[in-house]
């Protein structure tokens, strides 16, 4: 709800009408691509550049999918209303639970409160934002990478993620002198080669999370990856390969959209 | 702001291709193993994108420096959020001392 409220802000004052933060909370249903899509917008870059970056952060959707198992997110044309409420929430909340009844119920609880909370914080922070004229003033430039940060910094306590961000960063204040707007966050996305290039580390993550006996007895290799990068604390494999209900729902940092 | 219509296209693509992506992993779930390896590539890259965002919104203004308020607002907001500090207090912090950097003066 905090979030949402600083996005409904931060995007009226970036110079967009307030139907925009408004349609888009609604439609696309996933804070950070929204505020990646209004940050190149609002910096004169193209929207369909804005859109393709959006699209990548929210790619992590489709191994969320892959993730849940069948009847999760319903049946029929339910199931329809019910993928849209996918997120980062939802998934992580429904893999805890250990039946059926209660992954979807979990799952649904999750999706629709965020589909409440999300878009009415936008539209409340809108409304507050509009009131605002000189936005300099107060700092409120600042917000907007305070923000995205924020909703970063559990993922940057891995080492390797922290080291691939600060090339990128690099990357990106090299490029912007040179480069129209926009271009220099897309050209950023290089650093993922320091991740792709160093097979160690990674596998060195599989091991552990091997080892810590997920034996993926159930038949379903692909529930691996873990379904949270935005809600775990610390990127310690033995939390994420087993979601105990309890640890799962307690491991939640700060940083995460809170319920309502 | 710019050419609307640009923007609503640019929306509805972020929204349609959204719900394509939470849509077909469920219907590949059963024919196709996704690489747990791949699926972490796809969140690191989310995470680096926004990193240069931040990297970006912080320190830019245009093609040039933003000045030196902006980004000692977001640098006390980054250490206020590795400390776990609730996330209302981060944002609020951002703002503040950026405004009363800008109020002593600085550009």
């Amino acid at each position: 709800m905090a979030i949402g409220m600083s996005y409904g802000a931060i995007a009226v004052t970036s110079g967009f009408p307030l139907w925009v933060p408004a349609v888009q909370s609604v439609l696309v249903l996933a804070g950070a691509s929204e505020f990646l899509f209004i940050g190149i917008v609002a910096a004169g870059g193209s929207p369909i550049a804005a859109a393709m970056a959006g699209l990548l952060v929210n790619a992590r959707h489709l191994p969320y999918g892959l993730a849940l198992p069948p009847g999760v997110t319903g049946r029929g044309w339910r199931r329809l209303a019910g993928t849209h409420v996918m997120n980062d929430e939802s998934v992580v909340f429904a893999l805890a639970q250990d039946d059926l009844p209660g992954k979807r119920a979990a799952y649904w609880a999750c999706g629709l409160g965020v589909l409440i909370c999300w878009p009415g914080g936008a539209v409340l922070g809108a409304l507050i934002g509009s009131a605002v004229h000189n936005t300099s003033t107060f700092g409120l430039d600042a917000m907007f990478p305070a923000v995205i940060l924020a909703l970063i910094v559990p993922d940057l306590r891995n080492r390797m993620t922290l080291r691939a961000a600060l090339a990128a960063a690099a990357i990106a204040l090299i490029a912007t002198p040179f480069l129209p707007a926009g271009l220099p966050v897309l050209l950023a996305l290089a650093a993922v080669f320091l991740l792709a290039r160093a097979p160690d580390a990674a596998r060195e993550a599989d091991a552990a999370r091997e080892a810590d006996g997920h034996p993926e007895a159930d038949g379903h290799p692909e529930a691996g990856p873990s379904p949270a990068p935005r809600s775990r604390p610390a990127p310690s494999p033995a939390a994420q390969s087993r979601p105990a209900p309890s640890g799962t729902a307690q491991s939640r940092p700060a940083q995460s959209r809170p319920a309502p | 702001m710019k050419d609307s219509t640009l923007v609503v296209a640019g929306m509805a693509t972020l929204a349609a291709g959204t719900y394509a992506f939470r849509l077909s992993g469920q219907v590949l779930r059963a024919r196709v193993s996704f690489p747990p390896r791949a699926a972490r590539l796809l969140e690191a890259a989310a995470v680096i994108l926004l990193a240069a965002l931040v990297a970006t919104t912080a320190l830019t203004e245009g093609h040039g420096f933003s000045g030196f308020a902006r980004p000692a607002g977001v640098l006390a907001a980054g250490v206020l959020a590795w400390r776990k500090a609730p996330f209302l207090v981060v944002v609020i912090t951002a703002a503040a001392v950026t405004a009363v950097a800008r109020l002593l003066g600085v550009p």
